[in-house]
């Protein structure tokens, strides 16, 4: 569908950022270098799960370059706020662990040195005094009585005003179970995975002789990560000066704020530039990862191929911390039934703590996991009643008009048009009952669907 | 272990510094001599963005130490950009969106350099074959096998 | 023994913006002397060509050529505000910041050329070529340069705009979740072919083959961009990665690109797509978003068809050749 009327949008111009790609001249946060810059990096817990009951940096502090090391004392406000300021609570993360660790890797203190060696050898020689501590990894166990506890308010689940899960009901479940043909159920799992870009998260908080600090970094929310540094060093939003806006891939691994607001830190104590980037291995290690997604779904479908009633229970997996994941709960809430009219629905989603590596932000967050199963569900769905694929989503496919389990009538419904292309693009032969359709209106036998 | 001094040609010009042991040409390059173009993704030797060329050979920058080039060629992305305009590699990469976030770009090129320069007609077999130490997170690569194929022509038709 | 084919389907659906909103963005538009059109923002572009997309928006809206719109961005002095980029907002939220940003300048723009040809504002029009001339009348014409340099030496009047997005906040109603989530939904739908080897248990991703309606494609290729490279994360996110082998046990988590399996050139399906159009009524020119959608229906696509090749219904990812033959031995002891 092209329109006439416009003239650039629509066009394939060439990229803006594309002379500076192919000659190498696009200057990444790593490609920056400035006089006297320190280089920072943590000691980390080799434990899942622990207790600190001291630190001795006595050895690091004679490797030659050594500077000086930071702890949770060193930190203004020893707290990741990231939450709250999408509106969500409460914060839980230290910026450095104080008396206990929560996942393998998780940040104990900062080692500032003259060379990236000196700095790695400074952390090689810090002497950690731990208590180990059972831990939990199953999303199940971890709300079982007896899993070790892992938040400060006593659960390991996320609560959303005095649930225990985000919950999402329309209709009534029992009844259209009750009115159901066939029940269908399925239990999906898919792992957790890393964003992988080919850039690791960094950045270089440099003094500058106004008292500000200027930070390179290759976040991808400026904004959201100037704001959470100045929250955590308490000092004036204004006294920070965040520059950024090109990065060698994000796919959402870089929304965590983890780097910039120790290294601002570090150059704050020492007067001098501070770089901080994650190795390879931390990137894989230790930053926020796509959660594991643990999803139940039991559904009453009429044998027309109709789901009058869907249920879903889902368990995510958000590692040792928050960072963002009771955000994609409720989007994962909103979206985990799919985009089909389904008059009867209960979901309940769980954001579980468990003694990994966080889970955060990754493309399509939430929704990834969500669309794995519904749609692997929809094709046992298709088996139990003996339909074909391609009908079944037909006959389930929202349309204009039609309510989500959220409650908000669906506009913008292309459901319908994108299989009918699809279907041609991959040389399928569609019945013409299904070419007739599209998402404006329904067949009349369905009508009644509207009813909920 | 004491610096030694190191005497290479890079880019077509004598260079002549000071290295500690076991510093990579990685390191050299982007952080001593200032040429930032060779990308450093892992530092391991796994995806291929620190590719450069050593007498013609794409080796990975990363992992060789730079000790190791004493009186070697080496050539990196900044010596095939011409001072106008675009090698007709670039220009093939540009003009096909084998591009996205840019970390990959360099070591692409360095490596396809290396290809066209030994076999300047490679089948698709040879150029996916070339390619396959080079990782790519944002393009699922077929702009870039497709780009290759397209500089090939540009370079000998 | 054998090398069975099968094909599987997805539909999708991806909703655009921050969830539950309350997600701003602002765009700064001015007119420098010299005919170029700055546009300031704070958003960052993570390699899917938003410093493109976003000056061909403003182009469009500003009535003027591409090459005279620069974007500049993320600078936290310069800048004003954006959220971030993620949740696919940034197209939807920063383009529809810029379209206001460029109704303010136009208007000045045209009011200083209506000025300069005797005419009204509203017998004028822009060419997109940097020209603006009478309708009807095309010989009375002026250039934007002449107009930017008109407008600040001789009228004493800025060609400049402000522009903000921002979708309100909505609450969650903890009962019932009621809520409203998204500004519109993207759409998509992929076909998957593999080969499934029956005695090593390995799969092979044949084709992707997948219709996206995604508002409207502001960039062709830059969307097409997206759509590949969304294709290959998705067919290694069903075949290839995991931080956590035997999850939910930690152990032997990869560390390097030889222990974290990703694709190569050579593991690359056929890929094909097409593009739908249907605007959105809340986008810039109808725009939904396409960035983070396109790794989702490839997923269950594939797993869907490896069930139609060897009738093993994998439901936990990755798919792995052990889970496979696993699968395969368990059918063959009913």
């Amino acid at each position: 569908m092209t329109d006439q009327t416009l003239n650039v949008v629509g066009q394939a111009v060439p990229r803006r950022d594309g002379l500076g790609h192919v000659t190498g001249k696009t200057v990444f946060v790593d490609d920056l270098q400035f006089p006297d810059m320190l280089h920072l990096k943590m000691v980390r817990s080799p434990v899942h799960h622990g207790r600190i009951k001291g630190i001795d940096f006595s050895d690091a502090e004679k490797v030659p370059g050594f500077v000086r090391a930071l702890t949770y004392k060193d930190v203004p406000k020893n707290i990741y706020t990231i939450l709250c300021l999408i509106g969500v609570g409460p914060d839980e993360e230290p910026v450095l662990a104080e008396d206990r660790v929560l996942y393998k890797g998780e940040q104990i203190a900062a080692i500032v040195a003259e060379t990236e060696e000196a700095a790695m050898e400074a952390v090689a020689r810090v002497r950690l005094d731990l208590e180990e501590l059972p831990a939990v990894f199953d999303v199940e166990e971890a709300l079982k009585p007896g899993a070790p506890i892992l938040k400060p308010w006593g659960t390991n689940y996320f609560i959303y005003e005095g649930h225990h899960c985000r919950r999402i009901r329309l209709g009534d479940v029992a009844k259209g179970f009750a009115e159901a043909d066939v029940i269908v159920e399925g239990c999906y799992q898919p792992a957790p995975v890393e964003h992988a870009p080919l850039e690791t998260t960094a950045c270089i908080a440099k003094p500058e002789p106004d008292g500000r600090y200027t930070v390179y970094t290759n976040t991808q929310a400026l904004f959201f990560t100037l704001d959470n540094t100045a929250l955590i060093l308490q000092i004036p939003f204004n006294k920070l000066h965040f520059v950024g806006g090109t990065v060698g891939g994000g796919f959402g691994g870089k929304v965590d704020v983890i780097v910039e607001p120790i290294a601002t830190l570090a150059a704050m104590k020492t007067g001098r530039p501070v770089k901080f980037k994650f190795t390879r291995e931390e990137e894989m290690h230790v930053s926020s990862t796509r959660s594991g997604w643990r999803m139940y779904f039991k559904d009453g479908v009429k044998k027309d191929g109709r789901i009058i009633a869907r249920q879903v229970t889902t368990y995510a997996d958000a590692g040792a911390y928050n960072r963002h994941t009771p955000y994609a709960v409720t989007k994962h809430a909103a979206n985990v039934a799919g985009p089909y009219a389904i008059p009867n629905v209960a979901i309940d989603v769980y954001c579980v703590y468990t003694n990994r590596q966080p889970g955060s932000a990754m493309r399509g967050f939430g929704v990834n996991s969500g669309a794995f199963g519904w749609e692997v569900q929809m094709d046992k769905i298709a088996e139990a009643v003996g339909m074909d694929p391609w009908e079944i989503r037909f006959i389930n496919a929202y349309r204009n008009g039609d309510l989500r389990p959220y409650q908000k009538v669906v506009q913008d419904a292309t459901l319908i048009e994108v299989m009918k292309a699809a279907a041609g693009l991959a040389g399928h032969q569609l019945p013409d009952r299904l070419l007739a359709m599209n998402s404006w209106d329904r067949e009349a036998p369905l009508a009644d669907r509207k009813e909920s | 272990m004491p610096s030694k001094i190191l005497t290479f040609t890079l880019n077509g010009r004598q260079v002549e510094v000071i290295v500690k042991p076991l510093m990579t040409l990685q390191t050299l390059l982007r952080e001593k001599l200032g040429y930032t173009a060779t990308k450093s993704g892992c530092r391991q030797g796994g995806c291929g963005s620190c590719t450069v060329l050593v007498n013609g050979e794409p080796m990975l920058s990363c992992i060789l130490p730079a000790e190791d080039v004493e009186g070697q060629v080496v050539t990196t992305l900044e010596g095939i950009t011409p001072r106008d305009g675009l090698h007709p590699l670039q220009q093939a990469f540009f003009e096909n969106y084998a591009i996205q976030c840019g970390y990959c770009t360099p070591g692409m090129l360095m490596i396809t350099k290396a290809l066209l320069d030994r076999n300047p007609h490679p089948t698709r077999a040879e150029i996916v074959d070339a390619l396959s130490g080079n990782l790519c997170r944002c393009t699922g690569y077929e702009p870039i096998i497709q780009a290759v194929d397209d500089a090939a022509r540009r370079i000998e038709p | 023994m054998a090398r069975l084919r099968g094909t599987g389907i997805a539909a999708v659906n991806y909703p655009t913006g921050m969830n539950l909103g309350g997600d701003p963005t602002q765009a700064l538009i001015h007119s420098t002397t010299t005919g170029t059109f700055v546009i300031t923002l704070s958003s960052s572009d993570l390699g899917q060509g938003l410093k493109t997309v976003l000056a061909q928006i403003g182009a469009e809206a500003l009535g003027v050529p591409f090459e005279n719109v620069l974007i500049d961005t993320a600078d936290s002095d310069t800048g004003p505000h954006c959220m971030g980029t993620f949740a696919s907002r940034t197209t939807h939220r920063a383009g529809n910041a810029i379209i206001m940003a460029a109704q303010e300048a136009r208007k000045v723009m045209l009011e200083v050329a209506a000025d300069e040809l005797e005419a009204r504002p509203e017998d004028l029009e822009t060419d997109g070529k940097g020209n603006i001339f009478v309708k009807g009348s095309p010989q009375r014409s002026i250039n934007i340069v002449n107009v930017a340099l008109a407008a600040h030496f001789k009228y004493g009047k800025t060609i400049s705009g402000r522009g903000i997005y921002m979708k309100p906040k909505s609450e969650v109603d903890p009962e019932t979740g009621k809520m409203d989530p998204d500004s519109t939904q993207a759409h998509a739908c992929t076909v998957a072919e593999v080969e499934v080897d029956t005695e090593t248990g390995q799969v092979t991703v044949l084709s992707i083959k997948s219709a996206y309606e995604v508002g409207r494609a502001v960039n062709p290729r830059l969307v097409e961009g997206q759509i590949r490279g969304g294709s290959v994360m998705g067919m290694a996110q069903a075949l290839m990665e995991t931080t956590a082998p035997y999850y939910p046990a930690p152990d032997h988590a990869p560390g390097s690109f030889s222990e974290y399996v990703l694709p190569g050139p050579a593991d690359v399906p056929e890929i094909k797509s097409v593009v739908l159009e249907y605007p959105s009524t809340t986008g810039p020119y109808g725009v939904k978003g396409v960035g983070e959608m396109t790794a989702n229906s490839p997923i269950p696509a594939i797993v869907n068809a490896i069930y139609h090749a060897c009738g093993v219904r994998i439901t936990e990812l990755p798919v792995t050749p052990e889970k496979v033959l696993r699968g395969l031995e368990a059918q063959k002891k009913k």
